[in-house]
């Protein structure tokens, strides 16, 4: 399973979802199917993509919110499925891409490669819902669900170690940045 | 327990009066009113962290979500967050209004807190973090709101340093 065709297989639904994703391959990929203004990359800060997915869906409980974490970030910030898990918003749906290495730096093995089991340390943290999909099929079918219910998820989504040819975009940060935010404030506004 | 009820009623009071509607927060012993104060105000978010770092992201998150929000820790969870601070929100421009407990300065007892309470000041000079102290009462208000005020107009962390003056009373 490619993580770009997970992306693709989801892009419809992400039109009405707040996006946050990691850095590196991800967010590239999501790039490549097509920038929108309510989709946000942060690239850098390894760890934090769950934890600002969750300070934006405490503030905006009505919000859908979606995070796409990876294993190596997620890896770094492990405690962060525990806060989530506490505060559960209901509206808050983490999809971890589990390529089993740090891909954008030259695809060194990670933890999970050696058996470190990322649905198990969700479901022990608290996360209320978990799965693990391994085809595009069930990871649609998977996401869907669980952005159309009510219950904080998280999906780990085992895919293949393999990544777009560049990595940087022509979108600056910054711009990024304040576009998300801009969009976030002309939702109150509607 | 010594810690200033009074002081942390005051530096409470000045943060709602800034509009901050969440918190995010690891447990010091200087900080304890302050965290009881917001886990029992309705109108608060309280998030309790598991390391400090967690509260760069959430705080990027309220901000884009237009809600102002601080981060309370102790001056090690300061040194905890310096990747989020430096790769999130200095290179994204994102305001942070960060409380940090000045633990492991003069007159510090507690062995374990002094190395930090050495580095803490150099580490904010060497990041270009705005800092000031929170060390009296007649002036933290004042300050807090200053903060708030310069974090939000230069969209970067500001911090103020709690100080044993205004949060201990012997």
């Amino acid at each position: 399973m490619l993580r770009v065709e997970c992306l693709k297989s989801i892009y419809s639904e992400l039109e009405s979802c707040l996006v946050v994703t990691i850095m590196g391959a991800a967010a590239a990929e999501l790039q490549s199917l097509g920038h929108r203004p309510n989709f946000f990359y942060l690239q850098h800060a390894m760890g934090l993509a769950s934890s600002t997915g969750l300070g934006l869906a405490l503030c905006l409980p009505e919000q859908r919110v979606i995070v796409i974490d990876g294993d190596g970030s997620l890896l770094m910030n492990l405690g962060s499925l525990s806060t989530m898990a506490r505060y559960r918003p209901k509206k808050l749906v983490h999809v971890v891409f589990d390529n089993e290495s740090l891909l954008s730096v030259g695809g060194f093995p990670t933890a999970t490669s050696a058996g470190a089991d990322l649905e198990g340390i969700a479901r022990a943290s608290g996360i209320p819902q978990v799965a693990t999909v391994h085809s595009v099929e069930n990871f649609k079918a998977t996401v869907t669900n669980a952005l159309h219910g009510r219950e904080l998820t998280t999906i780990i989504a085992k895919v293949e170690a393999k990544g777009p040819a560049a990595y940087v975009t022509d979108l600056s940060l910054v711009e990024n940045r304040f576009q998300f935010r801009r969009h976030i404030q002309s939702l109150k506004d509607r | 327990m010594p810690v200033s009820l009074t002081n942390s009623k005051l530096i409470y009071d000045a943060l709602k009066e800034c509009d901050i509607r969440l918190l995010s927060a690891l447990p010091e012993t200087w900080l304890v009113h302050l965290i009881r104060m917001t886990d029992e105000d309705p109108e608060m978010i309280l998030l309790r962290l598991a390391k400090e770092e967690e509260g760069v992201g959430i705080s990027a998150g309220a901000h884009f979500a237009g809600v102002k929000s601080a981060m309370l820790m102790q001056n090690h969870g300061f040194l905890a967050s310096i990747n989020g601070i430096v790769s999130f929100a200095h290179l994204y421009k994102i305001p942070l209004l960060m409380l940090i407990s000045y633990r492991g300065s003069f007159g510090e007892r507690d062995p374990w807190q002094t190395q930090g309470g050495n580095v803490t000041e150099p580490l904010l000079r060497a990041l270009g973090i705005p800092y000031s102290f929170l060390d009296k009462a007649e002036s933290a208000k004042t300050r807090i709101r200053q903060a708030q005020t310069l974090a939000e107009s230069s969209l970067q962390p500001v911090a103020l340093l709690l100080m044993r003056e205004l949060m201990w009373e012997e």
